[in-house]
């Protein structure tokens, strides 16, 4: 894409001494660029790790909460909508993206005004997908009761009739297959799993679901909301910088911005492997 | 590369916004296909298309994953040794992947293994003396 823009600048004469003899750069980026590509690999093995415990630990349980009936739930009131908030917690982020290309295009060309008003929209891109997801969060922990420890989302392993409601969705008599995801709610800060009959004639009542599920949730998306949150301060510390005319000096092209450029990327780029893994599979 | 115009990098930049949005919206409703929740739901027997619809999830998620490198983080235009370093060691991850969900599987087997042990256990504890428990541990290994 733009890269073609980048300010040339110190280009000693290459021809003259050998590889060894100073002054080259490996790769032929600067070493802060390379660094951010290097440290940005590890933070990818890390995901990495996370996310393949998440695998393993899914292949080792029988039943598994469905990501279509846990996050079934949006804003202002909105149930039964599968994977709709988190799509649109993905498009925040894919967005902010497209804008800070935007801003290290506008550094390319030195115009910061440019860089800042992209940074800004940014930065604003974000807080939102921070805003969601701390709503989200909240939703799990205080509506739905699941912590790290407990998780209220199972799943039926026979076929079924109900024997009780609860005061949500379920009624006495409705029926169920195998494979249906449920919800154990709470009545004044206590679970009650709901009795019912299975089509052999067993009288069973709601098991909890793998208790992996919440710590896994938990852990890998507050990782990947903490690398958000980085990346927000540092947006900020580098807009103020921007908008202070500190990167005018150094005359290379707001490499700075590029550099949180490919941080902010990064962050994006691992959405895509949780929203994978922890949505659509 | 090295030769766009201002305004043809900015457009190609909408384009990417643009691509990235289909290949998600794309993602979700094969998702919420495979989950039954268009009309049509796969029985648990169709194997193969419950695979299916993962593996179309998984190589949609690399082109994104492709595209973020190359075009958002400018990889393409990076000499071959620098992508190199940075990529290449991220195939190491396919054998991690490969390992861990063959340890996750055999968890997986030994669920049912230990659940018996259990149960015998406490059945033997009526008819043995104490003692011979750990004895009758052993036959039941794999």
């Amino acid at each position: 894409m733009a890269t073609e823009t980048v300010v040339k600048h110190d280009h000693h004469d290459e021809t003259e001494g050998g590889a060894w003899d100073g002054g080259k750069r490996p790769f032929e980026v600067s070493y802060g660029k390379l660094m951010m590509w290097y440290f940005l690999l590890s933070d990818a093995f890390t995901f990495a790790g996370f996310l393949i415990a998440y695998g393993t630990l899914r292949f080792s349980s029988a039943t598994w909460p469905v990501p279509d009936f846990v996050f079934s739930t949006t804003p202002f009131g909105g149930h039964g909508l599968p994977l709709i908030f988190v799509t649109f917690m993905s498009f925040l982020l894919i967005i902010s993206s497209v804008t800070m290309v935007r801003g290290v295009q506008e550094g390319h060309r030195e115009n910061k005004r440019g860089v800042v008003f992209w940074m800004f929209l940014t930065i604003i891109g974000g807080i939102g997908f921070l805003s969601c997801q701390a709503w989200e969060w909240n939703n799990l922990i205080n509506e739905e009761h699941m912590t790290v420890t407990v998780n209220p989302f199972g799943t039926h392993v026979e076929s079924g009739t109900y024997l009780e409601g609860d005061d949500h969705d379920i009624k006495a008599g409705d029926s169920f297959a195998k494979g249906d995801s449920y919800l154990i709610h709470q009545h004044n800060g206590e679970f009650h799993p709901l009795k019912y009959k299975t089509d052999a004639g067993v009288e069973k009542q709601q098991e909890f679901g793998p208790k992996a599920f919440g710590a896994l949730f938990f852990f890998i998306t507050g990782f990947h909301g903490f690398h958000v949150l980085s990346g927000v301060v540092f947006l900020i510390i580098i807009m103020i910088n921007v908008a202070s005319g500190l990167y005018v000096e150094r005359k290379n092209g707001y490499e700075m911005v590029e550099k949180i450029g490919l941080y902010w990327h990064f962050v994006d780029l691992v959405w895509v492997f949780v929203f994978l893994v922890f949505y659509l599979l | 590369m090295g030769h766009k115009s201002y305004e043809e990098s900015i457009k190609d930049v909408y384009k990417g916004l643009v691509l990235l949005a289909v290949v998600t919206l794309i993602e979700v409703g094969i998702s919420l296909f495979g989950k039954g929740h268009l009309g049509y739901k796969p029985s648990p027997e169709m194997g193969w298309l419950l695979a299916l619809v993962a593996i179309g999830l998984i190589v949609l998620s690399l082109y994104k994953a492709y595209f973020i490198i190359y075009e958002f983080m400018h990889m393409s235009s990076e000499v071959r040794g620098l992508r190199l370093t940075v990529l290449m060691p991220c195939l190491l991850l396919v054998w991690a992947i490969i390992a861990f969900f063959q340890e996750g599987n055999s968890w997986f087997e030994r669920r049912d293994l230990i659940k018996q042990k259990n149960e015998r256990s406490i059945n033997d504890k009526k008819m043995d003396v104490q003692g011979s428990l750990i004895q009758k541990e052993e036959t039941y290994q794999m």
